[in-house]
C-alpha cells in the first residue's frame, strides 16, 4: 500500500486514541478538583496538562488553570493540537484522504463523530455538562474503533490502525503514570498513605481501569499492584505490556504479508521480551519513573523505526 | 579546430539530501559545425535514466542520486572537431516550428526600453541584416561586466543597467527579435579563449535567430560576433533556463551551495593517450 | 422569457442580414426546444415517464428527494464540476426528473463524438509533429504555436497509439429535434463523470421501478472501460499488467472525491505527487513495500504542475524528472501534457475543420457559430450587438468571465465592453443559444428547465463511448447558465435501448 496511505491510517487511529485520553484527562482533572489535595488542584491540573505535553501551551494563552479555560483547551481549543477537537478533525480529514481504504461504516464513524463535534462547537457553552462531552468522546471513540474490528479487511492497512492504536495508547499509559508519579510522588515513602490512594485510583480512573483493577487483584490498593497492573499485566487493556503486545501482533502479521521485516519488528521484539521478563521489584529497583522515562523514549524509537521502515516512503 | 572540455559541477549540501534528480543538457548538438570525437558525462553514485532527443534537436539525459548524499559532481569531459559556419545550424535535425520561439517569458519580455532598442532594426536591407543590427543594438547597449547581474536578470532590467554577461546578451537579444516577429531563443554552450584573451566565459551562451532561407543562426552580441569553431553549441531554450544544461532538484533540508569549473581548450582528443590538454585554457568558478 | 436567439436550421438570431453574419444562420426564434413536449404531444423517449410524473403524490416526491440528498451527502459526493473551485463540502443539487435520449438520437450523437475525438487527437499528434495543418493554411500558425497550452517539451513524442486526449468531454447543447452543438472541447482532464455514475446509482436505488419500464443502458461499464483505455496506452518498456495511478492535486482540490471514487471503482492507486519518485529510467511509488514502478499515470492535475524541472521551477508540486521518464518511453501521462492545445476556445472555431482535414468528412457534430474578436469586422459586430451575445474569455472556464447579453444589466454590458476593447485577444463571441429544456423538479412541481450535456469519451487503443453523460440543468427559471457554481444542478442521462 501507498506509504502515506499506511500513514493516514496509522494516523487516523493516534488521533482517535489522543481524543479518548483528552476526555478522560477532563474527566479525571474536574473529579480532582471537586476534592481536597495535597497540592491543591491547581498542581493537579498542571500534572495532568503535563502528561498531555501541552502544559506550556495552556499556560501561555490561559494562565491560570481555571476549570472552564482547561475544559475549553482540553476540548475545544484549535491551538491545542492535543485537544479533542483538534483530534477528531485531523482523524476525519486523514479518514476522507484515505476514505477508499476504509469501510463506510468506518467512515460513517469517522464522519458522524466530525459532524457532530461541529454541532457541539455551535451550542452554547452553558447547555454542555462536561460529562456530556467526554461521554461522547468516548462513544465515538469506541464507535471508530469497534468499526474498524468489525469491518475492515484484515489487510496491511488494518495492521497500521492497530499499530497506531497501540503505540499511542502505551505511550499515554506511560506518560499518565509518569506524571502521577514524578509530580505528585516525590518520595516513595508517601505511597500507601491516604491521599496517595486516592491519586492512583484517581489514575486508574482515568484509564477507566478501577473496576478493572479490584477484580484483578482486590484488597489494598498499593503502588506495586498499580504498577503491575497497568504496565506488566496482560489482561489489563491499557497495560504497557498489553501495548506492546499488540504492537509486535501487527508488526509481525505485516513482516509476515511483506515476506520482510524491519528494525521495528527486532525493536518491539527487544521492548517485549524485557516487559515478559521483568517484575514490579525490578522496576522499582530501576525507579519507577527512570523506567517510564526509558519506555517512552523507547517507544519514540518504536514510532521512529515505524515510520523509516513502512510510512515514510523512502522504504526500500 | 580540435576543442577539449573539462567542466565540473560540484554541489555541496550542508545537509545529506535524498532522491535527487537531473535533467541534463550537456552532449553537444549534432549538426555540421561540429562533430563530437569523444564525449563522457559522470554523475557521482548517479543511476542514468532516459535519454532522448527532444524536438529542439537537443539530447537529453536524465539522470538520479538515491542518496543520502552531501554531494555530487557530475563531470563532462569530451573532444569536439569543429568548423567555422558563420553562426549557421547547417544540418540540425529539429521537428519545433520556429514560430514557437516567438512566444515571451519573463526574462526576455520587451520592456518600453527593450521595444525602443528594437528600432534599431528600422531601414534593415533583409531579415539577415536585421538580425545583424539588433545584434549590433543589443552589444552597443549592454557593456561586458560580470558579477552587476544575477541568474534571475532579465532581459529588461540588464538594459536599464547597460551592463551584463552573456546570458544577459542573449535574453535582451532575444527579447528584441521577438518583438520584431523575429523567431529567436538562448544557445547554451561552450567557448575557447581566443589568443588575445579577451575576456569572455568557457561556459556560455549566446542567441540564434530565424532567418527564412537561412534557418537558424546565432549571433553572440557579447563577443560581437557569430559563432565560428570556437564555440560548442549544446542545447537551446525559449531563454536560459529553458535551456539550461543541468536542471536538478535535491529532495531534503539541506542548502545546496554550487561551483562550476569549465575549461575548453584546443587540444587532443584524450583517446590519443595525450595527457592533460596544454594550450590556453581558461577556467572559471562560480558561487 | 423569448429573447433573439440562435437556433441551427434556419431558426434564431436576430437582425441579420446585414452583414458578416449572413452565412451564421441568425434568425429570430420565438421557443425553445422542449425534449418531453412538442406540439403538446409528448415525444417518444418520455412516453413512459409522463405517468410517473403525473401519478407521483407530492409527498412522496419530497421524501424522495430528501432520501436522495442524504444518499449524497453520505457517500461524500460534495465537489464543484469542471474546476468551478468553491466550497469542498458543497452539495451539487441533484434533479430526479431523469433525461432521456432514444437509441437513434444517441446513436447520431455517438457517432458525431467519436468523430471530433479522432479529429482533435489527430490535430495534436500533427501539431506536435510535421504540423500539415498549418502548413495547409488551415489553422493560423500563431493560433497553435504561440499558444499558451502549447508544449514544446512535447514536439517530435508521439504518445503510445498516437493518443494525446485519452477522456475527451464534449460539451453540448441541443436546440431542436435533430439539432445539436459543440460548446466546447475538454481534452485535459474533464471532471463530472462521478456524477454520471452516482446519479445512475441513486436513481436506481430510489426508483428501480422505472428501470424495470424503460430499458435504460448502463453506464456502470464507464471505470472498467477507462481502465481498459489507460491500459491499452501503457509504454513499450512496459511489460505484463501495467500499473496505473490516478495523480491527484491531492485532497483539499474540490474534485478529490471524484479522483478517490475513479481511483476505487478501478482497483487503482490514487497518487499525490509526493507519492512519486523518478530513479533511473521509471517512475515508481512509494509503498510501505517499498518502490512499486507506475506505467501509467492519469493525471488530474494542470501540465504546469507535473514536473518542477521541466514546466515551473518554482513549484514544488509534481515529480521532478517526470517528463523525462516520459520522453524516453518509461511511462504513459494521460492526458499527454500538451493536450490542451486542442481544446483553446480559439482554436475550437477550427475544429471542424480538423475533422475534414485529418478524416476526410463532414463534420457530424456542428460548432457554434464564434466571432474571435481579435478579427476587426468580428469585434465590431460583438461590439455592435452585446445584448444579444455571450462573451467568453478564451482561456476562461466555468461560466466565470463571461458575459450572458441577454441576462447582463447595461451597466455589466459597459462593464464589459470595456474590457473586451482593452484586450480583444482574449475574448470570443456566441450568440446567445436556445438551449432545449427537460422537466425539472423545482419548488412549485415541475417545470421545464435548461440544459446541456457532457459525455465522456475514451480513447486508447479503440475508441469507447458508455451511452450516457453528465447533464447539467440550470435550476434558476430561464436561466441558460448551467454551471454548478451558479444554480446548476445535474440529472441522471438516459439512453434508451432500441
Amino acid at each position: 500500500m501507498l506509504s502515506r496511505t499506511a500513514d493516514n491510517l496509522y494516523w487516523i487511529a493516534r488521533y482517535m486514541e489522543r481524543a479518548d485520553i483528552a476526555a478522560r484527562l477532563l474527566e479525571v482533572g474536574s473529579r480532582i478538583t471537586l476534592l481536597p489535595s495535597a497540592h491543591g488542584y491547581r498542581s493537579e491540573w498542571d500534572s495532568l496538562l503535563q502528561s498531555s505535553g501541552t502544559a506550556d501551551g495552556f499556560a501561555r494563552k490561559y494562565g491560570d488553570p481555571v476549570q472552564r479555560n482547561l475544559e475549553s483547551w482540553l476540548f475545544f481549543d484549535r491551538d491545542n493540537p492535543s485537544s479533542v477537537a483538534s483530534c477528531i478533525t485531523a482523524a476525519r480529514e486523514n479518514g476522507r484522504i484515505v476514505r477508499t481504504a476504509l469501510t463506510s461504516q468506518v467512515w460513517d464513524a469517522l464522519n458522524t463523530a466530525f459532524q457532530e463535534l461541529r454541532q457541539l462547537e455551535r451550542t452554547p457553552r452553558s447547555e454542555l455538562e462536561l460529562s456530556r462531552l467526554t461521554d461522547w468522546v468516548m462513544r465515538h471513540a469506541a464507535m471508530v474503533r469497534g468499526a474498524i474490528d468489525a469491518t475492515l479487511l484484515r489487510d496491511d492497512g488494518y495492521n497500521f490502525l492497530n499499530i497506531g492504536y497501540y503505540l499511542e495508547r502505551g505511550d499515554n499509559t506511560a506518560r499518565l503514570m509518569d506524571v502521577k508519579y514524578y509530580v505528585l510522588l516525590p518520595s516513595l515513602d508517601l505511597v500507601g498513605s491516604g491521599i496517595d490512594n486516592y491519586q492512583w485510583i484517581t489514575l486508574l480512573r482515568a484509564m477507566g481501569a478501577q473496576r478493572a483493577f479490584h477484580w484483578a487483584y482486590g484488597g489494598e490498593v498499593t503502588a506495586a499492584k498499580i504498577a503491575d497492573f497497568l504496565i506488566l499485566n496482560p489482561q489489563s487493556p491499557r497495560a504497557i505490556i498489553t501495548c506492546v503486545a499488540g504492537m509486535n501482533n501487527h508488526l509481525g502479521r505485516l513482516a509476515k504479508a511483506y515476506g520482510r521485516s524491519t528494525r521495528a519488528q527486532a525493536k518491539a521484539a527487544a521492548m517485549l521480551a524485557e516487559l515478559e521478563t521483568t517484575n514490579v521489584e525490578a522496576i522499582f529497583d530501576e525507579g519507577l519513573h527512570e523506567f517510564l522515562s526509558r519506555f517512552i523514549g523507547e517507544s519514540a524509537e518504536l514510532g521512529t523505526l515505524i515510520h523509516e521502515g513502512y510510512l515514510s516512503g523512502d522504504v526500500r | 579546430m580540435r576543442l577539449s572540455v573539462d567542466h565540473v559541477t560540484k554541489y555541496s549540501y550542508d545537509q545529506p539530501v535524498r532522491g535527487v534528480v537531473q535533467s541534463h543538457r550537456l552532449t553537444p548538438s549534432a549538426f555540421e559545425g561540429q562533430t563530437v570525437l569523444d564525449w563522457q558525462i559522470e554523475v557521482s553514485d548517479g543511476t542514468p535514466g532516459g535519454q532522448f532527443r527532444d524536438g529542439a534537436g537537443d539530447r537529453i539525459q536524465s539522470w538520479s542520486v538515491q542518496g543520502p548524499v552531501t554531494e555530487i559532481t557530475v563531470r563532462v569531459r569530451g573532444t569536439v572537431e569543429t568548423v567555422d559556419l558563420a553562426g549557421m545550424l547547417k544540418g540540425h535535425r529539429e521537428t519545433v516550428k520556429p514560430e514557437v520561439y516567438l512566444r515571451e517569458t519573463k526574462a526576455t519580455w520587451a520592456d518600453p526600453g527593450l521595444v525602443a532598442l528594437a528600432a534599431a532594426v528600422e531601414g534593415a536591407a533583409n531579415p539577415l541584416d536585421a538580425a545583424h543590427r539588433l545584434s549590433g543594438a543589443v552589444a552597443d547597449a549592454i557593456t561586458y561586466s560580470p558579477g552587476v547581474t544575477e541568474a534571475q536578470t532579465t532581459a529588461a532590467e540588464a538594459l536599464a543597467q547597460g551592463a551584463g554577461v552573456c546570458q544577459d546578451h542573449a535574453h535582451a537579444l532575444i527579447a528584441v527579435a521577438r518583438h520584431c516577429d523575429i523567431p529567436a531563443r538562448y544557445v547554451s554552450g561552450y567557448l575557447c579563449a581566443d589568443a588575445e584573451g579577451a575576456p569572455h566565459e568557457a561556459a556560455h551562451a549566446w542567441a540564434e535567430l530565424f532567418v527564412p532561407g537561412l534557418g537558424w543562426i546565432g549571433f553572440d552580441p557579447a563577443n560581437r560576433c557569430c559563432p565560428d569553431a570556437r564555440y560548442i553549441r549544446l542545447g537551446s531554450g525559449l531563454d536560459a533556463q529553458d535551456a539550461a544544461p543541468i536542471r536538478g532538484i535535491a529532495r531534503g533540508p539541506g542548502a545546496e551551495t554550487m561551483l562550476v569549473t569549465v575549461s575548453v581548450a584546443p587540444g587532443q582528443s584524450r583517446s590519443s593517450g595525450e595527457g592533460p590538454s596544454s594550450g590556453q585554457s581558461q577556467s572559471q568558478t562560480q558561487q | 422569457m423569448r429573447r433573439a436567439l440562435f437556433s441551427p436550421k434556419g431558426g434564431c438570431l436576430t437582425d441579420l442580414n446585414k452583414n458578416p453574419e449572413q452565412d451564421r444562420g441568425v434568425v429570430q426564434v420565438t421557443d425553445y426546444f422542449n425534449e418531453m413536449y412538442q406540439n403538446g404531444a409528448v415525444r417518444p423517449p418520455y412516453a413512459r415517464l409522463e405517468d410517473w410524473m403525473r401519478t407521483m403524490p407530492a409527498e412522496f416526491r419530497q421524501m424522495k428527494q430528501a432520501e436522495a440528498e442524504a444518499l449524497f451527502r453520505r457517500i461524500g459526493i460534495t465537489f464543484a464540476v469542471y474546476g468551478e473551485g468553491g466550497d469542498p463540502d458543497r452539495l451539487i443539487p441533484f434533479d430526479m426528473f431523469p433525461r432521456v435520449f432514444t437509441g437513434q438520437e444517441w446513436a447520431k450523437l455517438e457517432r458525431g463524438i467519436k468523430q471530433r475525438a479522432r479529429a482533435l487527437n489527430a490535430f495534436l499528434v500533427d501539431v506536435y509533429g510535421r504540423g500539415e495543418i498549418v502548413k495547409a493554411g488551415r489553422i493560423p500558425a500563431r493560433l497553435v504555436y504561440q499558444n499558451e497550452a502549447y508544449e514544446k517539451a512535447v514536439v517530435g513524442f508521439v504518445p503510445p497509439k498516437g493518443v494525446y486526449s485519452h477522456i475527451v468531454g464534449i460539451d453540448l447543447v441541443r436546440t431542436g429535434p435533430e439539432d445539436f452543438f459543440v460548446l466546447e472541447d475538454n481534452c485535459r482532464t474533464p471532471s463530472g463523470v462521478s456524477y454520471m455514475l452516482e446519479n445512475r446509482e441513486i436513481m436506481m436505488r430510489m426508483f428501480p421501478d422505472l428501470f424495470r419500464e424503460n430499458r435504460i443502458q448502463p453506464v456502470d461499464s464507464y471505470s472498467e472501460r477507462l481502465r481498459r483505455t489507460l491500459a491499452s496506452v501503457a509504454p513499450a518498456k512496459c511489460k505484463g499488467e501495467p500499473r496505473i495511478a490516478i495523480l491527484t492535486p491531492g485532497h483539499f482540490n474540490s474534485a478529490y472525491y471524484e479522483h478517490s471514487f475513479l481511483a476505487d471503482l478501478m482497483g487503482v492507486e490514487l497518487v499525490e505527487g509526493q507519492d512519486l519518485f523518478v530513479e533511473g529510467e521509471y517512475v515508481y511509488m512509494r509503498t510501505t513495500e517499498g518502490p512499486k514502478r507506475v506505467d501509467v499515470i492519469y493525471r488530474r492535475i494542470d501540465d504546469a504542475f507535473i514536473d518542477p524541472l521541466c514546466f515551473r521551477p518554482d513549484s514544488m508540486l509534481g515529480v521532478p524528472g517526470l517528463m523525462d521518464v516520459y520522453r524516453s518511453g518509461g511511462v504513459s501521462i494521460c492526458s499527454a501534457p500538451g493536450a490542451g492545445v486542442a481544446d483553446d476556445k480559439a482554436v475550437y472555431t477550427f475544429v471542424p475543420e480538423m475533422v475534414r482535414f485529418y478524416l476526410g468528412e463532414e463534420p457530424i457534430l456542428n460548432n457554434v457559430p464564434t466571432w474571435q474578436c481579435n478579427k476587426a469586422d468580428d469585434l465590431k459586430y460583438v461590439l455592435d450587438k452585446l445584448p444579444e451575445l455571450v462573451v467568453k474569455e478564451v482561456h476562461g472556464s466555468g461560466g466565470y468571465g463571461m458575459l450572458v447579453g441577454p441576462k447582463a444589466s447595461k451597466a455589466e454590458i459597459e462593464t464589459f465592453r470595456a474590457k473586451i476593447e482593452a484586450d480583444p485577444d482574449n475574448y470570443i463571441a456566441q450568440p446567445t443559444l436556445a438551449l432545449s429544456t427537460t422537466p425539472t423538479f423545482v419548488a412549485e412541481g415541475i417545470a421545464p428547465r435548461h440544459v446541456d450535456l457532457r459525455p465522456y469519451c475514451l480513447v486508447g487503443e479503440q475508441i469507447d463511448l458508455v451511452p450516457g453523460g453528465l447533464t447539467r440543468v440550470a435550476l434558476t427559471e430561464g436561466s441558460l447558465v448551467v454551471n454548478s457554481s451558479q444554480g446548476g444542478g445535474v440529472k441522471d442521462t438516459w439512453v434508451l435501448a432500441e
